[in-house]
């Protein structure tokens, strides 16, 4: 149903007649279209974030701030906090950078600079698949699999170190804990730091590389000492990423991290994180307080998710902008 | 592209005319779980309606009967007045409690070289959850089973980590026999507890036990026998040391059914008399007092009334003792209750 | 100029330790694959795809319903999540500009950041709280979850379309929106397809936001409005549950949600690195 008149981009015709051939064309009708539903992403988070806001109002007037630095979570005297679980999901988190990192950034740099094309590219395709394992997979995996082991494995490390353990590998152990949930967690986001980590060094220009190695350095000082530095930004952009998803994970983390909503300074013992304790005490809490509590929990994860997402995009565009000029 | 196009809408359609069956959605107590499961099951088999239950707690049970999302609820503890009031207030009618089964609660724990039940006294079992008996050669265990080999470990606490109505049947019998328990942490469907790990229902506390060395948690008896967890005996408020079972249980509301309020709220831990299990109680169904749609009504009142009397038959394979008939009589003149 | 020992050395210890992560990255996959295949495996049989769950403590049955219920709630999800993420995307590759652009692409990154179980909160309070759990609610809860990856990756499709065939189109009389439509849509139409299989893929895990919306149910669910089994749902159940038999169906169910979520991946992948070899249709 093409206007017989020719008609050239950007040129468009004017009047009644034509708007009525516009619309019934369907040109101004899609883009209506189009736009209501672009204009729905707004409007789904904007009820999202009003939800959140309403919904845990009664915490937020009975707690106010202290909301965030009180420890005790008692649902019969109805006094909620939620630095447990801020602590829970903080610690777990660093704890799976700390593993994920090192981890990452070496399988990114043999995979970048190393590794021949055909097989970088083979094996970068395997370790994204990992990322599309589903969580609760992994949990599953983390619950049946990963806490017996470390059963076995971390009581015999803590007879090696004997009373020179640390406070925070101290007390006893058993299986469920902040450590479990920790690695189970590693597990989750080291393809993420893998994937984009390879992508910014691959965006290294070649000739810092030459530069370097023609002055007598080694691969890997080249590799440590210049191209590594180049891409710093970007490789900082997926620590962020992978910390955001680290934060936001509920199924792993629920199946082995303990439920206990304590806050004790040891990775041996049982804890808890915000996206865990919504998922096993939500559809329970007694309305009033504890649930207001709970979305408050659930308020606070969303707020620390956007600081850390807004963060990595700005650090991964700066490198991406850097790279292509 | 054409055939999976059709081939979705076919399983669509299928999908949409698959709502010819009836169906209740009911949800709480994971302390009855393996009886209701078998009840809906045989249920539907005989009589063709599905009523389908999930197991995650009383508290969920409670709080979404409250809230309307589901047909009926299930709670192993009688909801308090204040509880009463705000499901008035939110859904503008009472709700009625029917109990089902008789229960109870018991500490099973994971002992390596110790056969025979040990003994639990009730302040022992208050001292453990409070976190002030930490090894399993306390004093007071060991008092209590002479000439058993107690190990020097830790004992390791398991506990619920949501609201449950197990813990509330728990946490009473606590309250009633230690009054550093009552004030400390006190009585409710979830506490503030000292020490211990955590799972979710009973269902996870019985896998916690199982799996931890040196543990100590307390499930409902068949998930106890159905898992072989070793649980013990607890000390009743005749002075014997008594193991959860069929008759003990019976005898635990043996008092209580001569004396059944009209609203079926009672609590029946510590009860008096010989042979009886303290950590016994009743377990409920939460219907609300009228229920709009007639064929769910029916389906509800139905299932009650084969509750009542085939389903009671049914009770002690599992290891859930029968409700008294004096109960029974009264709930099924309570049946009509329900507009 | 000679190398010293120690530089040789530490190079040759770092270079060899990157090759080492490396293999424990990979080594994961095929550990995470190997277990789930190795005790789910065995354990899949005829009556896991056909039967419903026994009641619990009894053994057998299987998870027909779970694997339906799970089929009709990504179905809505899709429904849902795909057409707006497409037709916004189309918006924004071809008709916005300038600011309100940049708003809805942050908008769009917030969404996409917010973890799955304050969706799940959203859908509750929202949905479930006023008609109770059913299929269409998890379905929704999921639809979200898939619009934001949906919008990104149908304008990062759309805009790799070149400009010229845009204007070739135009030039020849065609409306903006029959150009979009028989023009550059059939462009990118690969990678298309393949980043709606790739969001169907992540979606079809989630787990916490359907603990709030689609609740569980043993029986077979009908129609769209109650509650349903879904697979991700059962097999957290199972899995901290102490009975083995359930355990064992767990590992099923996750030998089976893995080989099709790593199925749509790897179909996915393959439609675009085939599509930059082959001509466009």
């Amino acid at each position: 149903m093409a206007s017989s008149a020719a008609t050239i981009a950007g040129a468009r015709p004017h009047g009644r007649a034509s708007f009525v051939k516009r619309v019934l064309s369907g040109d101004s009708l899609s883009q209506a279209v189009a736009f209501v539903c672009a204009m729905m992403i707004l409007v789904v988070t904007a009820a999202l974030v009003f939800e959140l806001w309403t919904q845990s109002a009664l915490s937020r007037h009975k707690f106010g701030f202290h909301f965030l630095a009180n420890s005790t979570w008692d649902p019969v005297a109805e006094n909620f906090g939620a630095l447990p679980f801020i602590y829970g999901t903080v610690v777990t988190s660093m704890l799976a950078l700390l593993i994920a990192v090192p981890l990452g950034v070496g399988a990114a740099i043999f995979l970048a600079e190393l590794a021949p094309p055909k097989l970088s590219d083979g094996m970068t395709f395997l370790i994204e698949l990992l990322a599309a394992v589903p969580s609760v997979i992994i949990g599953l995996i983390g619950f049946l699999v990963l806490v017996p082991m470390l059963n076995v494995v971390v009581p015999s490390i803590k007879d090696l170190l004997g009373d020179h353990a640390p406070f925070f590998f101290s007390g006893a152990f058993y299986g469920v804990s902040i450590l479990s949930a920790g690695v189970v967690l590693s597990i989750m986001i080291a393809p993420y730091i893998i994937s984009v980590s390879r992508e910014v060094l691959l965006a290294v220009p070649k000739d810092l590389r030459e530069a370097a190695l023609a002055l007598g350095a080694t691969r890997w000082e080249t590799t440590w000492q210049v191209v590594v530095p180049y891409a710093r930004r970007g490789i900082m952009g997926s620590i962020f990423l992978a910390m955001a998803r680290a934060l936001g994970e509920t199924m792993a983390v629920t199946m082995v991290v303990g439920n206990v909503p304590k806050l004790t300074g040891s990775l041996l013992s049982a804890g808890d994180s915000m996206a865990s304790v919504i998922a096993s005490q939500f559809t329970e809490a007694a309305g009033g307080v504890y649930l207001s509590s709970l979305i408050e929990v659930g308020l606070v994860l969303f707020g620390i998710t956007i600081i850390l997402n807004g963060a990595a995009r700005l650090l991964i565009l700066a490198t991406t902008e850097k790279g292509a000029k | 592209m054409k055939r999976f196009t059709t081939a979705l809408i076919a399983l669509a359609m299928v999908a949409i005319g698959a709502a010819g069956q009836a169906l209740i959605n009911g949800g709480g107590a994971t302390f009855p779980y393996p009886m209701y499961s078998k009840w809906f099951n045989e249920y539907k088999a005989k009589k063709g309606v599905a009523i389908n239950y999930q197991s995650q707690g009383s508290g969920f049970g409670v709080q979404q009967i409250t809230a309307g999302t589901i047909d009926f609820g299930a709670s192993d503890y009688a909801l308090t007045d204040d509880q009463l009031k705000e499901f008035q207030s939110k859904r503008g009618m009472a709700v009625l409690e029917f109990p089902t089964v008789l229960g109870a609660d018991v500490p099973a724990y994971n002992l390596k070289g110790v056969t025979a039940p040990l003994n639990f006294t009730g302040e022992a079992l208050a001292g453990i959850f409070l976190g002030k008996i930490t090894k399993w050669n306390d004093p007071e265990l060991v008092k209590a089973n002479p000439g058993v080999n107690l190990p020097k470990t830790d004992i390791v606490v398991v506990h619920r980590s949501e609201n449950s109505g197990t813990t509330f049947i728990w946490v009473d019998y606590l309250c009633k026999v230690s009054k550093e328990w009552e004030m400390k942490v006190g009585r409710g469907a979830g506490v503030n507890w000292p020490v211990g790990l955590a799972g979710k229902g009973n269902e996870a506390v019985a896998g916690q036990v199982e799996q931890t060395a040196n543990s100590l948690g307390y499930i409902e008896l068949t998930y106890a026998i159905q898992n072989k967890i070793p649980y013990g005996k607890v000390k009743n408020a005749d002075g014997e040391f008594v193991q959860a079972s069929l008759a003990s249980v019976t005898a635990a509301a043996a008092g209580a059914a001569k004396n059944m309020p009209d609203d079926f709220r009672v609590s029946i831990t510590n009860a008096p008399g010989k042979g009886v299990y303290p950590i016994s109680s009743f377990t409920w169904l939460l219907v609300p007092e009228k229920i709009a749609d007639p064929a769910k009504k029916k389906a509800i009142t139905d299932f009650l009334t084969w509750m009542l009397k085939d389903g009671q038959t049914m009770t002690e394979a599992l290891s859930f003792a029968q409700l008294p008939k004096e109960v029974v009589a009264k709930e099924v003149k309570a049946i009509a209750k329900i507009k | 100029m000679k190398l010293s020992f120690r530089r040789k050395a530490v190079n040759a210890v770092m270079l060899a330790s990157t090759g080492v992560c490396t293999v424990i990255a990979v080594g994961l996959l095929f550990f995470v694959l190997g277990y789930l295949f190795v005790q789910g495996g065995f354990s899949l049989n005829w009556d896991f795809f056909t039967k419903l769950p026994t009641p619990v403590g009894e053994m057998g049955g299987g998870m027909a319903n779970a694997l339906l219920g799970s089929a009709k709630v990504l179905l809505i999800a899709t429904c849902l999540g795909v057409p707006i993420g497409f037709l916004a995307g189309v918006y924004l590759a071809e008709y916005a500009s300038g600011a309100f652009a940049s708003v809805i692409r942050f908008v769009t990154d917030l969404l996409n950041g917010i973890p799955s179980i304050v969706i799940g909160i959203f859908v509750y309070t929202v949905i479930v709280a006023r008609s109770g759990f059913s299929t269409y609610s998890g379905g929704i809860a999921l639809g979200i979850m898939m619009i934001p990856i949906a919008l990104r990756s149908t304008e990062e499709f759309l805009r790799s379309v070149p400009g010229s065939l845009r204007e070739g189109a135009m030039a020849l009389g065609a409306t903006k929106s029959r150009t979009i439509a028989t023009v550059v849509v059939p462009a990118a139409i690969r990678g298309l397809i393949s980043g709606m299989m790739l969001n169907l893929a992540r979606v079809s895990g989630e787990t916490a936001p359907l603990l709030f919306t689609a609740f569980g149910n043993q029986f077979w669910s009908p129609g769209w409005t109650q509650p349903t089994a879904t697979l991700p749902a059962v097999i957290y159940a199972y899995a901290v549950s102490p009975y083995p038999d359930w355990h064992r169906q767990a590992w099923a169910a996750g030998f089976v949600l893995l080989t099709l979520v790593l199925i749509i991946n790897i179909t996915a992948r393959t439609i675009v690195a085939s599509g930059s070899s082959h001509k466009s249709r």
